[in-house]
């Protein structure tokens, strides 16, 4: 059939902040599906929140709107632009939850829009928990016994009925957020609190449990002509009870016999007719009991996914864009299949290699607790990994994630399989860890219910170190390769040899020993590949033969955590269309599936491998590129640059040397002297005398954090001898502690600059909402500043100038600065891409980082024709995205410790429109009416009447305990006072649980009444209420309390006035 | 697990590791790109004379049962694949690699399968041997002895015994080229008494049965020289309806008047595209055939009803007014998807009318 010619403009949801279940997988998907359909001629709206995201690059759509994701700015932006027609089914959960939005509040009726890809019947079907399981019984597809239930009296009737263990679900949330289980009637009640609070409607399923059943997920996609395919079927190594976003997953399954594979083929298929999916992508989960046979559905979701897109870099098949294209018209067999050209997309792709996703954890942020996996999910990235076999890929992919913390060894085997007993993030290598000590397959598969096939492989890699001798010139070639065939990195070989990594390298080298590059071809070879996907492996002939002209290298950011999420990636995929640009061949070398660099349509060549020294050497050797970037994807290359130059590898841009210069702080700080620029005084120490010592002469407060640290990893601040000695105690901190004078009330700045090393272009300096000391991760910014004053504008430019010259930069480089008495002090300079780089780049409308691969590839600022002037008719806001929903033990503060998961932008006339549209972008929208609660540390008190005073003015009412109540009252303005939780009911939890209160503003004091305190931003993070806990945040939130949604015109990027 | 070896008739050598019998298998190299169901494949008779590679990543991951043999047999003279393993399972306690080795089949493992894919697909279907014993020269002299497979009719080799199956709905006689017991089984589950009858069976001895139809099976070999068959079906033709699967297909074709040619590298796998005519429904297929029916010029009565979205062969004819239809695929599956499963109702469908 052909494309619809009834539609000409199609506005596309996009997914929003990076949270936890819904990361950079939807850039990807709503990437190619802008594109897909930008190419077929339509008009393209697109609406994300995000700068973050490629997406939302004002190429990739006719029109962009970084704007909130809910009904006020969409009907704005359908009035202003009259769409025919939605696409929902590219943007996640937050997508489709809005069109369901749209269509109740008559949006959709009122300015004549049609959904396409899923109608409101079919998401409704999918997502309403009960009528997905009528629908099920109709078409005779088995579901798990279950009631719904929509407060504790009802849920306590149906648990007597289902009988325990039961799995609870609210409905309508994101990656399984308020789920849990509860094992007896005593755990219900909190369990049933939480989930009923977590969905949007207070509804949940509560469901017989097939907790250590086996899940495996099918990706069907449908056409209009009923033609339907499966792309991939995903198995999970973990059981039903755990996530399958934390869950070890494989492609294709491996332990399924045909009757298995087609059962589920044939339900997967009853289930996506029966629910009425089109046109378009689904993805089924089911439970299949081994030993019985029994299977049943238990969800499926009508839309691209995270497993979508898990499956389209596994097999090579690009189901967003494919879905994308069905949406308007075209049918399965009218589409090419993108990697062979020659055949249709209306086929199942097959796999002769073996491709396994681990998911990343980052708990050592939130907690110091051992928190088990359950049916919500907690990891906050993943990676993948293809191998000839199913321990190849699955060793790749454990190196491939590039762990902070350490494995807390147990004492014993025991100890282990006992703790294995409750899955946890840690279980895999746990499980290698007591096979390494004579744990067996069976013991493994008793203790985690992981199935014997895959404890069987565990063992199998666990062991592979055994047969090799401990000294590396020992090591044959046979030995070498037997080694590496099985799953065995260089490092690996080097722990066990006591080697470096690089030595393992240079003697596996001098062995012959090399990976082959093979095709991800969707067809295991049958047609020849014209697309160009790698993954290496140890074969006898290599499939990626030199290309015609120069290459580039750009390595990748590996797995999202906390400190390195997709504004990396975002940069890393501008470097690729740079390199093309200026012609040369780009080759991208990442393993993350959640990324628009693992597109294999965003490069000339991918290779889905793990960004370590041992796999980037083996590709730079293989194609001899002219040089690497390693400044755009964050720690991750950049710790190769120096090992990548010492054997050889030319790093493009910035050197190592002069990278080195800015990380190194002896170094660093003799430059800053030499420069003339001032910094907060700092040393180096390690022990505790040391540091006691070394800290009484920086003075206190201080800053203290290991001298390596990534998002700000154990940082901290203390006020005193006893604190520090506290923090020692905690975090235990290994070689050298670095002691930063902590100023204070001081204003930090960010500045993102270019530079060839000799003329540098400032692209963007930010002042953050919060001050100094919450991590600028974590902070609100502003672009331009709004309160730092001309002058001081001025020296941080100059001085981001000074430094980037003396450094050698050649590409970008950020510096932050902390503004105090109208002195900048430098905190830390790093010559590579920042977080806000993205930000910068949608803010001001400059491709920051086209210009800085340009520099990299030998231009000079001269050369990039930069704008002259710097003049905004607008200001912008990037707020960060919290995951505390997701751990509701955790207090949400914020502190020197990055935590944030993603972030939004708003852009308006003023900073409140801005800032009160970044608000409503994440979640965190102000309100309107209502009652605030107040309290502050005394040392916000001087603050708090100004505070309440723009809270009053904007008719909110004031709620407040004790001393915050009083310095409110004593201002004048009306107040309530509210009991603290140590009065005594009713307190202000309750008022907080009881939905009596609009929005939180709970400031920490930095001592004492801490519990007080945790337990109030917990209630409202339970709540759903807005949580402010900085007293600058406080100020803005307030200030901006007045802005009506209604009125506030939304922004297209494309209409933005620069310079 | 000793060293083995792989040979192609143009003198590609590939080191692998005998995890299967001791021996030498000589014949036709061919690969299946099917990921599991791998014991139903090798029971498969239309693999006789073949040498087959699994281009899965591994294999053998799951036990094996007597639900999942297509016949009595292992077929194919070896078995060739990145990992063979030996897991237990649900269906049985005896793994894939040790039910081999119980079957006498020469299997190896650790060979570069992708290398081997990439070389038929690129070089067409050749003959190859793989041994335990010999050395690469050695066997390479013997591969290139060894007759191959064109103008060979295997069909009364493939055979199995005359039997029958189900015993109401309307009898048709299914000859026996070589016939899986997943299509006796469709047949059967369909509502139809089977008479099975081996190839070489004549129109005369078919008709004596009192069929109201007639089906032909799947089998090796080359279609063109399976003649007493062909010459059966001539002699049924439009006398009762006629349904073929695969090599049946092609046999029906030759009937009706058509030729088959050789294709480059056959079609082996479970992931098929095929088109229908009459709809433009797109199924995903069971394909296991290195020979294709030519449609270049179809005789009076003759259509072309299906077609490989792959390649644009020729994936099923009818002849309306013959009763005849015939598809190159396999609906029964086994391994693979049920997409084609209706095609057992609508033979019985069209027996019964």
């Amino acid at each position: 059939m052909p494309r619809r010619e009834d539609i000409r403009t199609i506005m596309v949801l996009g997914s929003g902040p990076i949270v936890i279940g819904q990361a950079g997988e939807f850039d990807y998907s709503g990437t190619q599906g802008c594109r897909a359909l930008r190419d077929e001629g339509y008009r393209i709206v697109l609406v994300n929140s995000n700068p973050a995201t490629i997406m939302t690059d004002p190429g990739v759509a006719d029109r962009t709107y970084v704007e909130p994701l809910d009904v006020q700015a969409a009907e704005r932006i359908i009035q202003a632009e009259q769409p025919d027609a939605i696409l929902p089914t590219l943007g996640g959960q937050t997508a489709l939850n809005l069109a369901i939005d749209l269509a109740e509040a008559g949006v959709l009726e009122r300015h004549g829009v049609e959904l396409i890809g899923a109608d409101v019947d079919v998401i409704r079907r999918a997502e309403d928990r009960d009528l997905f399981k009528e629908c099920m019984r109709e078409v005779g597809v088995p579901v798990l016994d279950s009631r719904i239930a929509t407060d504790l009296e009802g849920a306590r009737e149906a648990a007597d009925v289902l009988g325990y263990p039961i799995i609870l679900r609210p409905a309508f949330t994101l990656g399984g957020e308020g789920g849990g289980v509860a094992l007896t009637p005593d755990d219900l009640e909190p369990v049933v609190t939480n989930a009923l609070a977590a969905s949007p409607i207070s509804q949940v399923l509560m469901e017989r449990s097939v907790t250590g059943w086996d899940e495996i997920e099918l990706e069907v996609v449908r056409d209009r002509n009923d033609n339907a395919v499966i792309v991939c079927t995903i198995e999970n190594l973990d059981p039903m009870g755990v996530h399958t976003g934390d869950s070890v997953t494989v492609a294709p399954a491996m332990t399924l016999d045909d009757r298995e594979q087609q059962l589920l083929r044939d339900a997967a298929i009853q289930v996506v007719r029966a629910v009425g999916v089109e046109t378009g992508g689904a993805n089924v989960q089911f439970a299949l009991n081994r030993a019985t046979g029994e299977m049943v559905v238990i969800e499926m979701n009508p839309r691209v996914s995270r497993s979508s897109a898990l499956a389209s870099k596994a097999t090579g098949f690009p189901i967003a864009r494919i879905a994308a294209r069905l949406a308007i018209g075209y049918t399965l067999d009218e589409l090419p299949n993108d990697i062979t050209k020659v055949t249709p997309a209306s086929f199942e792709p097959t796999l002769d290699y073996v491709a396994v996703k681990v998911p990343r954890f980052a708990f050592e942020k939130l907690t110091e607790d051992r928190v088990p996996l359950s049916t919500y999910m907690q990891s906050v990235g993943e990676v993948l990994a293809l191998g000839r076999t199913f321990g190849e890929a699955l060793g790749k992919a454990l190196s491939a994630r590039e762990l902070d913390a350490r494995l807390d060894e147990p004492a014993s085997v025991d100890e282990a399989l006992e703790r294995l007993r409750k899955p946890s993030w840690d279980r895999f290598d746990l499980m290698m860890w007591a096979a390494a000590r004579g744990s067996t397959a069976e013991q493994l598969h008793a203790s985690t219910g992981v199935h014997p096939w895959f404890t069987h492989e565990i063992v199998a890699l666990a062991t592979a170190a055994e047969g090799l001798p401990e000294d590396l010139a020992a090591i044959d070639h046979d030995q070498m390769l037997d080694a590496r065939r099985r799953g065995l990195t260089d490092r690996d070989i080097a722990v066990r040899t006591g080697a470096s990594e690089a030595e393992v390298g240079q003697r596996r080298h001098a062995l012959g020993v090399r990976p082959s590059y093979r095709a991800v071809d969707t067809c295991a070879a049958e047609f020849a590949a014209i697309t160009p996907y790698y993954y290496g492996t140890f074969g006898t002939e290599s499939e990626s033969t030199p290309l015609d002209r120069p290459s580039v290298v750009v390595l990748g950011s590996g797995p999202n955590r906390i400190g390195q999420g997709i504004e990396f990636d975002y940069c890393c995929v501008h470097a690729a269309m740079t390199a093309q640009e200026l012609g040369y061949a780009a080759i991208m070398i990442n393993c993350n599936p959640e990324t628009v660099s693992t597109d294999h349509g965003v490069s000339d060549r991918l290779y889905m491998e793990p960004v370590t020294l041992d796999a980037v050497l083996d590709i730079c050797q293989a194609e001899q590129p002219l040089g690497v970037i390693a400044q755009l994807g964050g720690q991750t290359p950049l710790r190769l640059a120096a090992p990548l130059k010492a054997a050889g590898v030319n790093v493009l841009g910035t050197s190592p040397e002069a990278i080195d210069m800015a990380e190194d702080r002896g170094r660093f700080g003799a430059l800053l002297g030499d420069l003339g620029l001032k910094a907060p005084p700092w040393a180096m120490a390690e022990g505790e005398a040391d540091l006691l010592a070394a800290a009484e002469d920086v003075g206190y407060p201080a800053l203290v954090r290991p001298s390596y640290v990534l998002g700000g990893r154990a940082m901290a601040i203390v006020s005193g001898p006893d604190e520090l000695r506290a923090w020692m105690a905690k975090e235990k901190p290994q070689g050298l502690v670095m002691v930063d004078r902590f100023l204070a009330g001081a204003t930090e700045i960010d500045v993102d600059a270019l530079s060839d090393g000799e003329s540098t272009w400032i692209a963007g300096v930010m002042e953050h909402v919060e001050e100094a000391g919450v991590h600028s991760g974590d902070s609100a910014c502003v672009l331009p500043p709004q309160g730092i004053g001309d002058d001081a504008d001025a020296d941080v430019r100059r001085q981001a100038a000074l430094l980037a010259e003396a450094i050698g930069v050649k590409g970008l480089l950020n510096v932050q600065f902390a503004l105090r008495d109208g002195t900048a002090y430098v905190i830390e300079a790093n010559p590579r891409a920042s977080r806000t780089v993205p930000f910068v780049a949608k803010a001001t409308g400059v491709p920051v980082v086209r210009h800085a691969v340009r520099l990299m590839l030998g231009e000079s600022i001269g050369d990039l024709g930069l704008p002259a002037g710097r003049a905004m008719n607008h200001v912008a806001v990037k707020e960060a995205v919290l995951p505390f929903a997701r751990f509701p033990w955790a207090d949400p503060v914020l502190g020197p410790e990055m935590r944030s998961t993603g972030e939004v932008m708003g852009i308006g006339a003023t900073f409140t429109e801005a800032f009160a549209k970044a608000q409503r972008g994440a979640r965190q929208a102000l309100p309107r009416s209502g009652t605030v609660f107040l309290s502050v540390r005394d040392e916000d008190k001087p603050r708090v009447a100004g505070l309440a005073a723009d809270i009053h003015a904007a008719g909110l009412e004031i709620v407040a305990t004790g001393g915050t109540a009083s310095a409110v009252a004593a201002a004048g303005i009306p107040v309530r006072e509210v009991n603290k939780i140590s009065d005594g009911p009713p307190h202000v939890a309750d008022l907080i649980l009881g939905g009596e209160v609009a929005m939180v503003v709970c400031t920490p004091s930095g001592r004492g009444d801490r519990a007080d305190g945790a337990i109030i931003r917990r209630a409202a993070v339970r709540a759903g209420v807005p949580c402010i806990t900085t007293i600058e945040a406080a100020e803005a939130g307030a200030q901006s309390l007045g802005v009506d949604p209604s009125v506030v015109a939304p922004v297209a990027l494309q209409d933005l006035v620069i310079g | 697990m000793s060293a083995a070896v792989i040979v192609l008739e143009d003198g590609m050598v590939l080191p692998c590791r005998s995890v299967g019998a001791p021996g030498t298998a000589l014949g036709e190299m061919v690969f299946t790109t099917g990921m599991n169901g791998y014991q139903e494949a090798v029971t498969d008779p239309s693999y006789l004379g073949q040498i087959l590679t699994f281009s899965a990543p591994m294999i053998g991951n799951y036990g094996t049962g007597d639900q999942a043999l297509e016949s009595g047999r292992v077929w194919p003279g070896a078995v060739i694949a990145t990992r063979i393993g030996d897991s237990p399972g649900v269906a049985g306690p005896v793994g894939f690699r040790s039910w081999l080795i119980a079957q006498g089949v020469v299997a190896v493992e650790d060979a570069d399968t992708r290398r081997l894919v990439r070389h038929l697909r690129d070089h067409g279907a050749m003959r190859g041997g793989v041994s335990t014993e010999l050395g690469a020269e050695e066997l390479l002299a013997l591969v290139r002895e060894h007759p191959p497979l064109d103008d060979r009719d295997l069909s009364l080799e493939a055979a199995g015994a005359r039997r029958s199956l189900g015993d109401n709905g309307p009898t048709i006689v299914a000859v026996d080229c070589g016939m899986k017991q997943g299509i006796l089984d469709g047949l059967a589950g369909s509502g139809m008494r089977v008479e099975v009858v081996p190839a070489g069976t004549t129109a005369e001895a078919i008709l004596a049965l009192g069929p109201d139809g007639v089906f032909i099976s799947n089998g090796p070999g080359d279609p063109a020289a399976c003649v007493p068959v062909i010459d059966a079906l001539s002699g049924v033709l439009g006398k009762v309806p006629v349904f073929g699967i695969c090599l049946g297909h092609q046999l029906l074709s030759h009937a009706l008047g058509l030729r088959t040619e050789k294709l480059p590298f056959g079609h082996r796998g479970a992931n098929h595209p095929v088109q229908r005519a009459e709809d433009g429904v797109v199924e995903i297929t069971v394909q296991n055939h290195g020979y294709a029916v030519v449609a270049d010029s179809l005789p009076d009565g003759v259509e072309v009803t299906r077609t490989s979205l792959f390649d644009g062969s020729v994936e099923g004819i009818a002849a309306p007014e013959l009763l005849a239809a015939s598809v190159q695929y396999h609906p029964e599956a086994r391994p693979g998807p049920h997409d084609a499963t209706y095609l057992f109702r609508a033979f019985r469908d069209r027996v019964a009318s």
